[in-house]
């Protein structure tokens, strides 16, 4: 299957001793130019690069007041050191969060602070030579940008900032990585992450609802482009048509079906993920995230809803406001935008929607914290809905619900291993090591509560789980979405949809 | 012993302005560079008083490092009480009248050097022999821990071994404070004194170049500082509103 060793899952997470260059040999492919240019980036490695990136640190930290307090913050105390999910499955110590931060702080010391200009090797400080950008290319890809390393951090440096910024300077130098930048790239030419043509949405749409009709025997809408529908729904566009996603989707819309709220997709923002955010480019983020202000604009809806997206969720909670705000022309009854687990969550407390739990009988079920929505928005008017939602969504649609391990859950999650701009073919070995703690714990009450299938909010987690979990001699179709759960057992007694 | 007098009152209005300079140009620096964008580590608070709490414990009980690592946070927080305490106690060198706080609780001061002590061993003994975090500990790190376990120990000494002239070493110390250094007291003849005195000296001093700027840090983190209200305002830097955004259709 691969050359190289899948982790061996024990009895319990174990850290491991330190292996020196474990994963240094793995990078993501380089962007090609006309992968860089569409994005405002350089092609090829520019004359002196050297230099500009340092200034480009130097702009960057003066820009983002988390870069510079994290560059001089860090007293190497070794709190985070054990607590990344790519060190836990690697060994290698560079990807320990202080290390990985480290490859960048190195830097800063040595151009940007006396103790580094005059006493280098004393507080480690590095010139930026060759060496030092293959290592930022190949240690700031074996990042997710998770935040669990801010979490345990007693000053809350977060390595997702940091990682950020490295690869906002590599763009700028000319050493773009090609997944992530062909996906923003995809979203200013199609509309989408995955370049899915308009033409070709409305076609699976239509098609899934007529397979909805048979099983249903309803009439259950997926509208595009609909003007004066109240809700603009956003997903990840691999819930158009990828497994286990679209099954969320249908969820989705027997969700709005039997709650009689109208909706529609956009053609113009058939995406809710940003990889802007990916690679640390404000200019990049708020390009893509306007496009969905423009579909609200342009359909008159009254309301704008996220599908399950964990990233996506980040970007549209924590930031969408700010790059592409005020969206004082919608409803100011909602939050803008909302998480349609908020959206269900509200219907199932309000008694319009109902359940036959049976439905899921076949399931023990746990649930998968997604690393974005954990650490880095919220769901509802308090802190940690977004831990509750999904829950109370799950407990009122199956009978047999199990948690993981606490410390594995909440703001403690795991990440899946792929999130962050790693979902690529060429960073498996990555991808399978950074998901050994999460199969670690999944194993755990699979062997002790017989656990079928794990749920997850995230496209990026659902597409990495059905890729890795088999690696781990797991069944890749153990793996769902909350609103796959809602669709086998709500209860559709409304006939219209209205 | 009039040099040794002058020399280590010049190096104390020195190191007291490197410190001063350093740190203002750090707070200032700190201060322009905007946050762009909402980043508080969620669960996060939603409210003022939340928020001032969520501070409020990782200043006083180190919360987080509390959730992920018990031996230092053991350590490295027996080390920053006993710090506190032993700070306390000396500020009676600096003040006259002595303040009624300082008073009451300078007792516990004579053994926060202890507490102290036992805290760096801790910590040090952690940077030797786990191999993570061996590999992260730089040479400045020992050089450190090194520093402040001169300064305890020296303290320590004059404290509980040597003693010294307690009370002319508050003379100068209150001569330093009132720049009255025509008649500034001769401070004794004690090496062990001038030991701890230059490490002092050296602390403060390195204080705005070196790790010890997680102090100020800690404030100005912004997964640590910020509300989590991202969807009821905007959060617009100065240099992000200027870029505006492209054309709406």
């Amino acid at each position: 299957m691969a050359n190289f060793e899948t982790p061996q899952l024990g009895k319990r997470l174990v850290t491991p001793r330190i292996k020196r260059g474990a994963t240094s040999h793995l990078a993501p492919y380089v962007a090609k130019p006309e992968i860089q240019e569409p994005l405002g980036y350089p092609g090829e490695l520019v004359d002196s690069w050297e230099r500009v990136a340092i200034d480009k640190l130097g702009e960057m930290k003066g820009k983002y007041r988390s870069l510079q307090v994290f560059m001089d913050a860090c007293v190497s105390c070794g709190a985070c050191t054990d607590k990344c999910q790519f060190f836990l499955g690697s060994a290698d110590p560079k990807n320990m969060p202080a290390a990985r931060q480290d490859l960048m702080r190195s830097v800063y010391r040595r151009y940007y602070t006396l103790a580094g200009k005059w006493f280098p090797k004393l507080v480690g400080a590095r010139d930026m030579t060759k060496e030092v950008l293959d290592e930022w290319y190949s240690y700031f890809f074996q990042c997710s940008q998770c935040r669990r390393c801010a979490v345990f951090c007693p000053f809350g440096i977060d390595t997702a900032e940091i990682a950020m910024a490295a690869r906002e300077i590599m763009d700028t130098v000319g050493r773009g990585q090609k997944y992530a930048n062909e996906v923003v790239g995809k979203v200013f030419k199609f509309g989408n992450n995955l370049g899915l043509p308009a033409r070709a949405i409305a076609d699976t749409l239509e098609s899934l609802e007529e397979d909805v009709e048979e099983e249903t025997g309803l009439k259950i809408r997926f509208p595009v482009d609909e003007k004066g529908a109240e809700v603009l729904m956003v997903v990840p566009s691999a819930d158009f048509f990828a497994e286990p996603h679209v099954d969320g989707l249908v969820g989705y819309g027997k969700v709005f079906h039997q709650a009689g709220i109208s909706w529609t997709f956009s053609t113009h923002a058939s995406e809710g993920g940003n990889f802007g955010m990916f690679i640390g480019s404000y200019e990049n983020m708020q390009r893509v995230s306007i496009r969905i202000r423009e579909a609200a604009l342009d359909l008159g809806v009254r309301r704008i809803v996220f599908g399950e997206c964990g990233h996506a969720w980040r970007v549209a909670y924590s930031f969408l406001n700010t790059l592409a705000g005020p969206f004082d022309f919608l409803d100011p009854d909602y939050p803008v935008p909302q998480h349609i687990c908020e959206v269900t969550y509200d219907l199932i407390k309000r008694g319009v929607l109902k359940f036959d739990k049976s439905q899921n009988d076949h399931m023990v079920l746990t649930f998968h914290d997604s690393c974005n929505p954990a650490r880095a928005t919220r769901m509802g008017d308090l802190p940690g809905g977004q831990f509750t939602f999904p829950r109370e969504i799950i407990k009122a649609t199956c009978n047999h619900f199990v948690e993981m391990a606490p410390d594995t859950i909440g703001d403690a999650t795991f990440c899946c291993g792929a999130g962050g701009g790693i979902l690529t073919d060429e960073l498996m070995e990555v991808r399978v090591k950074g998901a050994m703690p999460r199969m670690q714990a999944l194993k755990q009450v699979v062997d002790t509560d017989g656990v079928t299938h794990m749920v997850s909010i995230c496209a990026i987690c659902k597409s990495q789980f059905s890729k890795v979990l088999p690696y781990f001699k797991f069944n890749a179709k153990m793996n769902l979405g909350v609103h796959q759960l809602v669709s086998n057992a709500i209860i559709l007694d409304n006939r219209n949809g209205r | 012993m009039v040099v040794a007098t002058a020399l280590l009152a010049f190096l104390f209005y020195s190191a007291t302005a490197i410190l001063l300079a350093g740190l203002i140009h750090k707070i200032v620096q700190y201060s322009r560079a905007p946050s762009p964008l909402k980043i508080p580590v969620t669960p996060a608070p939603t409210t003022r008083t939340g928020l001032a709490l969520r501070m409020g414990r990782e200043l006083i009980l180190f919360e987080s490092l509390f959730r992920s690592s018990l031996w230092t946070w053991a350590f490295g927080w027996m080390f920053h009480v006993g710090l506190f305490l032993v700070f306390v106690r000396h500020l009676r060198y600096f003040t006259e009248p002595v303040w009624g706080w300082v008073v009451l609780l300078q007792p516990l001061g004579k053994y926060g050097g202890f507490v102290m002590a036992v805290g760096l061993a801790g910590l040090w003994a952690r940077r030797l022999l786990v191999d993570r975090v061996r590999y992260i500990t730089k040479p400045s790190d020992h050089l450190m821990l090194a520093l402040l376990v001169g300064l305890v120990g020296s303290g320590l000494l004059i404290a509980y071994v040597t003693y010294t002239d307690i009370v002319a070493v508050k003379m100068f110390c209150l001569g330093l404070m009132r720049f009255a250094l025509g008649d500034l007291q001769r401070l004794p003849a004690d090496s062990v004194l001038y030991v701890h005195l230059l490490l002092v000296v050296a602390l403060v001093a390195v204080f705005p170049f070196s790790k010890l700027l997680h102090a100020p840090g800690l404030f100005f983190s912004p997964s640590r500082n910020q509300l989590d209200n991202p969807r009821e305002r905007r959060h617009l830097a100065p240099w992000a509103a200027r870029l505006g955004y492209p054309k709406e259709k």
